[in-house]
């Protein structure tokens, strides 16, 4: 198929029809007001259900009533609305639901800007909800990645029975790129047939439920879940890197700020520089082992994020405290300069930092 | 010999874990008994909530989804959009409905959604203890009004099914109470009625059934269907409130 | 080669129908490009502005901070992108709507009447065309055709076929205009 040009947002809803996602709920938010409005006028064409919930909180509950029913269905907002669909994701993640959610942040906290920003990184790693959980979260980069991992994304919880992130940001959102839709290498998924359709006389009911009200059955049932949680730290970490092997520094970054790097390390490299860049793909499960690749006489990790450092924590795990983790961010909807973070590291390497 | 009465297959055969002289086991009863007389059981879906019914899912045989408090008629409603084919009803209490979950409750009947619910109003919240519910009467104890619902500080009690018969896409309104044998089978007509609704295809269904709670009301059985009977219905007045050929 | 152009004016000023048509002319031509778009209240009859890179490079950073070109169509733009672009790099003014001359003499500048030449084509509208024809002219990035057989209309859609030929003339107006100017530089 031949390239399209196509906005973030947009791209999104022809990847999950592509993948064969027929439900969306969803409720405005700037900026990823597309996506719905894009759905709304393309899911009805190939039989699809598109419906503007009352609230974000509806959205999700709609969501968790359609996946149990046994569809592919997807939900979408921006970081406040995400807030408010924790609850909604925390069950679903419980009662082991397969979903895409896709948040396209702002700035934050509270109602924050509409500007760009990765200030959700926590919330998406680390919980948000209540309980032991985890999501499967991706950081496109650009949008051919972002449409490929959407597609494959659907297939992942599909294969595990779990909600699956895809955490972006109002730029790649809002941003157009060439998108080319190839057809993606297919999972092996098991039928659903724990979903809700009616039992037909033929069997027992199907129950989705994430209430287990005997202290051993719950436990039991959260020894599962890590279990699964294991398997795909196993199977299903994604990381590109570069040049780590032979680094003076190395930068982490994910989604659009790591362009902004590779930009920077395009420029240092014309003045001599040796500058590596480790970009997860996957933000959970996070590519720890990748850091264990890097040049032993790095002088330090540089961690660039649109926000305060969230991801610092992860980089700090990762690297066993054999190497100085630095941080370059901007917050509030501010994007990067490569300027900045040339100068950092710049300084890292002088050892003046 | 001649079989009179029967437990339904429209319940399993677990028992429940609702207090003795609670009306929820009639209730139930009831709903599994329209279920089976439509024909609808094999097909049906139900979503129960978080309260007293929140292990109703374990009692009809059919298959359920446990739902967020309050979230039962946004999660009914992904279901009916992916089945639409199918008959899907949510099982809700007061604190579920009439509170935390006023928005989806509201909303899915603006939107008429296919579904019916099973809306069970006993003036105060059980599972948790007996807090006070915005269906608490004027004056009645609760935990967390222990003088009495003061109107002044919480104003007066909601009317769920006057509040609902105003929106359109609502097709069918009904209160009903299982205080007495005829008061009974008035709510069972009034729940087939509501699900023939839903089967028709015409639009949002729903039956208040006024309930009792002894354990949280602190009375016997019998003082609480009389004080049902005196405080209750005169607030919540019994009756039809919309049929679908009043609607339009 | 990589043109990182920033594109700003008005809202309503077609600045970004005009990054959109350069993009996609872009990857029409095997190029690669990125549209970035500032958004938000901004653009409800503020200051919009997008950033649009066409690189034989893969795209780093959709954001361009070191523009090698800047079309300007108001003076707010001027006085915001003027000092982003590099030393040898080029900006091309609306003169009709800017009161000030550049600063910069280390840069081109172009100064394109678009209104004026819009108004008397018949159509206020195609002013952004003028001034994408001047920056053709100028830069070559791609080609007017791309721009005319390919792009128009997938931007634009199939039902705006009609309006090709007044924008043809308004993308060879400002062609002659920058043509004149390079002469007198």
């Amino acid at each position: 198929m031949a390239k399209v040009l196509m906005k973030g947002n947009e791209a999104i809803g022809a990847a999950a029809i592509q993948a064969g996602c027929r439900y969306f709920f969803g409720y405005p938010i700037t900026p990823q007001s597309e996506l719905p409005e894009y759905m709304a006028r393309e899911l009805p064409k190939v039989g699809g259900v598109f419906l503007q919930a009352e609230s974000e909180i509806a959205a999700i509950n709609m969501v968790y009533g359609a996946a149990g029913a046994g569809a592919r269905v997807m939900t979408s907002s921006s970081s406040p609305g995400i807030s408010l669909k924790q609850e909604g994701i925390s069950y679903l993640a419980g009662a082991e639901l397969p979903c895409l959610i896709v948040n396209i942040m702002r700035g934050g906290p509270g109602l924050g800007s509409i500007q760009p920003s990765q200030t959700d990184y926590f919330q998406a790693t680390r919980g948000g909800g209540n309980g032991d959980y985890r999501l499967v979260v991706y950081a496109p980069a650009n949008i051919q990645e972002m449409v490929d991992l959407i597609i494959e994304g659907f297939d992942v919880a599909d294969q595990y029975r779990n909600p699956v992130m895809i955490l972006g940001d109002g730029m790649i959102g809002q941003m157009m790129e060439p998108v080319e839709f190839k057809t993606p290498k297919k999972r092996e998924l098991p039928e659903k047939d724990w979903a809700t359709t009616g039992t037909g006389g033929k069997r027992k009911p199907n129950i989705i439920n994430s209430l287990y009200i005997a202290p051993e059955d719950l436990e039991a049932h959260n020894i599962r879940l890590q279990a699964k949680y294991q398997k795909i730290r196993e199977k299903e970490v994604k990381v590109e890197s570069y040049k780590i092997e032979d680094a003076d520094v190395v930068i982490s970054a994910y989604g659009t700020t790591s362009r902004i790097a590779k930009t920077a390390i395009a420029k240092l490299e014309k003045e001599g520089y040796k500058v590596g860049l480790i970009r997860p793909i996957t933000l959970w499960p996070y590519p720890y082992d990748e850091f264990k690749k890097i040049n032993p006489n790095c002088k330090g990790i540089l961690t660039v994020e649109m926000n305060a450092g969230q991801m610092v924590d992860d980089v700090k795990i990762a690297v066993e405290g054999k190497f100085p983790v630095h941080f370059y961010g901007r917050m509030g909807g501010m994007v990067p300069t490569p300027e900045a973070i040339i100068e950092k590291v710049k300084k890292i390497c002088g050892g003046e930092i | 010999m001649t079989i009179v009465f029967e437990r339904t297959r429209g319940l399993t055969d677990v028992e429940t874990h609702y207090c003795p002289g609670c009306t929820h086991g009639i209730i139930h009863r009831l709903v599994g008994e329209a279920m089976v007389e439509l024909g609808v059981l094999e097909k049906a879906i139900g979503v129960a909530p978080v309260g007293c019914s929140v292990f109703a899912y374990n009692y009809f045989n059919c298959d359920m989804h446990e739902a967020a408090h309050g979230r039962a008629p946004a999660v009914a409603t992904g279901i009916k959009r992916v089945h639409p084919d199918k008959f899907v009803f949510t099982y809700q209490g007061d604190g579920d409905l009439a509170s935390i979950g006023m928005a989806e409750i509201v909303h899915a009947a603006h939107r008429g959604e296919r579904i019916s619910t099973i809306f069970v109003n006993n003036a105060i919240y059980g599972m948790t203890g007996g807090q006070m519910a915005p269906t608490t009467l004027v004056g009645q104890k609760a935990t967390t009004a222990p003088g009495g619902r003061s109107e002044e500080h919480c104003g007066r009690p909601i009317r769920i099914s006057e509040m609902l018969a105003t929106i359109h896409g609502a097709k069918f309104v009904e209160r009903v109470a299982v205080n007495t044998p005829a008061n009974i089978r008035k709510a069972k007509k009034a729940i087939i009625e509501c699900f023939k609704v839903q089967l028709e295809g015409k639009g949002f269904g729903i039956v208040e059934v006024l309930s009792t709670c002894p354990t949280n009301w602190g009375m016997t059985a019998p003082e609480a269907m009389k004080w049902l009977e005196d405080n209750m219905i005169p607030y919540y007045p019994l009756g039809n409130l919309k049929r679908p050929e009043e609607a339009e | 080669m990589e043109e990182r152009i920033v594109i700003a004016g008005f809202g309503g000023q077609g600045i970004m129908a005009l990054g959109q048509l350069l993009t996609f002319a872009g990857m029409t031509e095997d190029k690669n490009v990125s549209w970035l778009p500032s958004y938000g209240p901004e653009m409800r009859g503020g200051t919009a502005n997008c950033n649009v890179i066409i690189s034989t490079e893969a795209v780093g950073s959709p954001v361009v901070t070191e523009s090698t070109s800047v079309i300007v169509m108001n003076r707010p733009s001027l006085d915001k992108f003027e000092n982003t672009i590099v030393p040898g790099g080029r900006l091309f003014i609306n003169s009709s709507l800017v009161d000030r001359e550049s600063t910069r003499d280390d840069i081109e500048v172009y100064y394109i009447p678009a209104n004026e030449i819009a108004n008397q084509l018949g159509n206020s509208r195609v002013a952004n065309m003028v001034m994408l024809g001047a920056f053709l002219e100028v830069t070559n990035v791609v080609e007017k055709s791309t721009i005319l057989e390919k792009a128009f209309t997938a931007v634009f859609g199939e039902n705006r076929a009609h309006l090709l030929p007044i924008n043809k003339e308004a993308l060879e107006r400002g062609a002659q205009v920058v043509q004149e100017q390079k002469v007198s530089l």
